[in-house]
């Protein structure tokens, strides 16, 4: 029989507040084990866990149960608290009365009833507690960056830096992501390229950095310190290590006609192509969709005027297996998709666009030359409107857009008028906004210049439809401060589309089982206090695949990301979880199932042998369990149909003796 | 229609069992009545000629045998009906029985009969059951020889047969036939169009007949633990199964859980209930929706195949998806 001491924490009166401490304080130490009981303002505090440590060395304590927080907030601190006091760690249950309990209940009597409950089920689990020895993990020392971008970049810059090894996947051909496609960024209007390409120059010469480009992850198992990692290396048909990048096939390719997706489609490229000049790496990939001799066998152009001969028709997709001790999702985001929007005629006029092609239009390494005109005919336009919030802040429209605000469009908008007013003075400008946010270092400052130096016509209201009459577009909007319709005859139109996660977000995650938000951003370990980490452990995060950030702060959490991982790394053994799964080899039917359904690999099977009846031996296949590499995970358990698997520290019966108790 | 006899089955087992190919024959045994025929192993042709049979009642599906036949010595010959087989196959998947003590003769149907529907229609006091093809006569003691449609007296399975094709053998006796496009779940269709309420009384009603014989578990070739959680105290299992009257309840639905995503629907459970309990269809409602959620899968179909549910692919559905579907 446990002897099992109770310890109901205040949380000041955040538990207090709308639970009786003392009534559930009394009730729990009527509970039978129980031998202690009491309650505390703050049993976090170093007085509160002297207390606990005190009570077990006078009341003989061999088991815990503290009604607190969430486990995740203070679970360590009082094992570690039992484990100085000399009792095992695992022998301390936490019931959260607080998040569960204290935070969703308003009345004091039904707060303190469930908190009983929560407490008393602990105390059931305690009562079939054993303690626990966790073993230990070697770590290896090399992380992984999934996504090139701006964030991939910072997050491996500074990882490698700090003398470790760094492996960048990047999808496309080339690294540098968004950022390489923007024009100027706010608020310091310093042209993109001039302040990225540096940085991607120093990711291509660094030692210590491999980038694996047009390249995805395939395959994720193993556990922090321990990842196995599959990357896909899709066939470019070049040889990335003989190509010079000297862009003579780009240039003699007969195929003409293929949209330029880093333009957004705004002009074409040839079936085999450099995304743009400062490609890292600067090497050229066949489009295999486009290519007429991957598709037709006729053709060769780009072989016969390859003087490097780096062109190999014949490559295949490549598989490559290494390990990391970390991985960090950079997988950043996208514009939506308009096609839901066509109040605004984006499916309809050339001259409708979005932001992100308003910035190739201005850039003067896009599709006409950093020359604003009219997609349609090339004109010079004379009067814009920018649409702001296009599919973001979309409560009543969740089917159609996105209910966050994306962020980065108040600023780019702001950006973009500024830019034109600058450029082409004769071009009136008017944005049309909900309301304009500028909470950042110099950008409320940035956007009053574009108002009242630039004279851009801001216009609070929304616009509700655009619709193409001749060559001119009819922008129907209202001006809520004039308290007016308003029908602007524009030449071009801007919208500001939200932006979501990479598609490819979703299925990552569940690659690396971290968790994800109802928008497919990448959940937080703690939306506060551990902004770049996911709740699984040695999975990082960085930049807007976690939500909706500009470029400076994609850079401060790259580099916060990349603090962690070098914390991780810089260890040589990580301390294990020593719940973890064991079979009951009296009972393994040796089916497998457990082994099919375990995300990391670490159930094998053996041929064992058994005492028959009579003397006799019998020869059964049964489960083994590599304790090193479960994660405690607990698939198995539920997957084995003979119930021979089991969870050390959650066994089923601990689980079942807590169902039982809060429906007793 | 391909008729197979007794007397075929019997040669071939009394060939392999000449050259030394296998060393015992599991097969079906005449029981008190004709109809009345049970599993048995036979270790000569002699044996074989005086008990085994082969026609309308040999339905046992032999599969599960293996599990216990290939812990011994030697080599046991098996006859395996369409359906046999992918039970046979699920059984290899996980593990449960040695190939190489097995020779497996695949054997083609055409239907077995239930012999309650035979009795439904004549009564008591059955004498003998002869089938042609096309129809059966039946011989009783009061009322002399009835002839009924052999296709009205087919086992619930058999109507619904979803395979005549043998996905596993190592000798195949006639020809092969195909993968059929059942109706088999049609039954299961009516239930989910009934109100929740409707589904629980028509369970309830089902159910409440069950006597917890064990038949179906003990039959079932996907109940093959080496323990049962019903057998186990340690499992917490088998006493909140005995808890109340929803005893019965407990047991099929956590039997069906268990089985999810291996039951091949080979029927074994409703054939041996002696309260006929139509507890395939619980079985079947999980493969429906297994098929609906993941795509088309059979268990047993082949060996070493990855079980929907067992498994993950980048197509699966959201498991949000599988509760707003349960909602309707």
């Amino acid at each position: 029989m446990q002897r099992i001491g109770v310890f109901v924490c205040w949380c000041g009166s955040n538990i207090a507040g709308t639970v009786d401490v003392q009534a559930v304080s009394d009730a729990l130490g009527k509970e039978p084990g129980v031998v202690f009981s009491t309650n505390y303002q703050y049993m976090c505090s170093q007085a509160g866990q002297d207390m606990i440590k005190q009570a077990i060395k006078e009341h003989n304590l061999t088991g815990i149960v503290i009604c607190s927080c969430s486990p995740r907030m203070h679970e360590a601190t009082f094992r570690k608290t039992a484990a100085a006091a000399g009792i095992n760690p695992y022998m301390v249950e936490i019931a959260n009365i607080r998040e569960q309990c204290s935070w969703i209940h308003k009345d004091m009597k039904e707060g303190t009833e469930k908190a009983i409950v929560l407490g008393r089920t602990a105390i059931a689990k305690v009562h079939l507690n054993t303690p626990l020895v966790p073993g230990e993990s070697p770590v290896t020392k090399r992380a992984l960056v999934i996504g090139g971008g701006i964030a991939g970049i910072q997050t491996a810059l500074d990882i490698a830096d700090a003398g470790f090894y760094v492996d960048i996947v990047e999808k496309k051909p080339t690294i540098g992501g968004k950022m390489a496609q923007l024009d100027k960024t706010f608020p310091t209007l310093d042209c993109a390229a001039c302040i990225l390409t540096p940085k991607m120059v120093d990711v291509a010469q660094h030692e210590r950095i491999r980038i694996f480009s047009y390249s995805e992850v395939e395959h994720v198992s193993g556990f922090v310190g321990n990842f196995d990692v599959t990357i896909k290396k899709k066939a470019r048909y070049v040889k990335e290590d003989v190509c010079t990048g000297c862009g003579l096939c780009t240039e003699k390719c007969p195929q003409k006609k293929v949209p330029n997706e880093f333009n957004l489609g705004m002009d074409n490229r040839r079936a085999i192509y450099i995304p743009f000049a400062q490609a890292v790496p600067k090497v050229a990939t066949i489009d295999a969709d486009y290519c007429t001799m991957l598709k037709t066998g006729k053709c060769g152009v780009c072989s016969k005027v390859c003087t490097a001969k780096a062109i190999d028709y014949t490559q295949k997709d490549e598989f490559i297996e290494e390990k990391y001790g970390a991985i960090v999702a950079a997988t950043g985001f996208n514009p939506i998709s308009m096609d839901k929007f066509d109040e605004f005629a984006y499916s309809q006029s050339k001259d409708v666009i979005t932001s992100l092609e308003f910035e190739r239009l201005m850039n003067a390494a896009g599709p006409t030359a950093g020359k604003l005109v009219r997609p349609s005919d090339g004109v010079h336009p004379h009067k814009i409107v920018f649409v702001q919030c296009v599919g973001s802040r979309c409560a009543a429209c969740a089917e159609k857009g996105k209910e966050y605000c994306s962020k980065i469009c108040c600023m780019y908008t702001a950006k973009h008028a500024m830019l034109t007013r600058d450029k082409y003075p004769d071009t009136d400008v008017t944005v049309f906004y909900i309301d304009v946010r500028t909470p950042g270092k110099q950008f409320d400052e940035f956007y009053r210049r574009a108002v009242e130096e630039y004279g851009v016509h801001y216009i609070k209201g929304m616009v509700g439809k655009v619709s193409p009459e001749g060559n001119k577009l009819i922008v129907q909007g209202s001006d809520l401060i004039a308290n007016k319709q308003l029908k602007i005859e524009a030449d071009l139109v801007v919208l500001a589309a939200a932006i979501e996660p990479d598609k490819s977000a979703r299925p990552l995650a569940t690659m690396l089982t971290a968790s994800m938000d109802t928008n497919d951003f990448f959940t937080e370990a703690h939306p506060k206090l551990r902004p770049v980490e996911s709740p699984t452990a040695g999975i990082f995060l960085s930049g807007a695949c976690q939500g909706p950030k500009d470029i400076p702060e994609t850079v401060s959490q790259a580099g916060a990301a990349a603090a962690k991982v070098i914390g991780l790394l810089s260890k040589d053994k990580l301390t294990g979880n020593p719940c973890v799964a064991h079979s009951d080899e009296m009972m393994c039917n040796g089916c497998s199932t457990c082994e099919k359904v375990c995300p990391y690999g670490a159930i094998t099977y053996q041929d064992k042998e058994f005492r028959g009846p009579n003397r006799t031996t019998l020869i059964r296949r049964v489960a083994q369990v590599n304790e090193a590499v479960c994660q405690g995970c607990g698939c198995c358990t539920v997957a084995c149909p003979s119930g021979a698997m089991d969870l050390k520290g959650f066994a089923s019966k601990q689980i079942m003796a807590e169902v039982d108790a809060i429906c007793k | 229609m391909q008729k197979i006899t007794r007397e075929a089955l019997i040669e071939k087992a009394a060939a392999l069992l000449s050259e030394g190919k296998v060393d015992r024959v599991l097969g079906w045994k005449s029981g008190e009545f004709s109809y009345d025929v049970t599993p048995a192993i036979f270790n000569n042709v002699e044996e074989m000629q005086k008990d085994f049979v082969y026609g309308d009642f040999s339905g046992a599906n032999f599969s599960k045998y293996l599990v216990k036949e290939t812990k011994k010595d030697g080599k046991v010959l098996i006859f395996l009906k369409p359906c046999d087989t992918y039970s046979f196959n699920q059984l290899l998947t996980e593990h449960r029985f040695d190939r190489e003590k097995v020779y497996a003769v695949g054997i083609p149907c055409d239907g077995m009969i239930d012999e309650n529907k035979i009795k439904q229609a004549v009564g008591d006091g059955i004498l003998s059951i002869v089938s042609e093809s096309e129809t059966v006569k039946v011989e009783t003691l009061y009322d002399g020889v009835k002839e009924l449609n052999r296709a009205d007296v087919f086992s619930e399975r058999c109507l619904n047969c979803k395979s005549k094709k043998h996905v596993a053998y190592d000798e195949l006796i006639g020809e092969d036939g195909l993968v059929l496009d059942s109706n088999r779940f049609d039954e299961v269709a009516k239930l989910e169009k009934m109100t929740a309420d409707e589904r629980f009384a028509f369970w309830q009603n089902e159910l409440s007949r069950c006597i917890r014989c064990n038949a179906c578990r003990d039959i079932c070739p996907a109940c093959t633990c080496e323990k049962c959680v019903f057998d186990n105290p340690n499992s917490g299992v088998e006493n909140k199964a005995a808890a109340n009257s929803f005893e019965e309840k407990m047991f099929h639905i956590i039997r069906a859980f268990h089985v999810a995503g291996r039951c091949t629907d080979c029927g074994e459970c409703s054939r041996v209930c002696p309260q006929h309990i139509p507890l395939h269809l619980l079985n079947r409602k999980f493969i429906k929706d297994i098929n609906t959620f993941y795509g088309d899968y059979q268990a047993g179909a082949e060996v070493g195949s990855r079980a929907p549910l067992v498994n993950y692919t980048k197509e699966d559905i959201e498991p949000s998806e599988a509760v707003n579907r349960g909602d309707e």
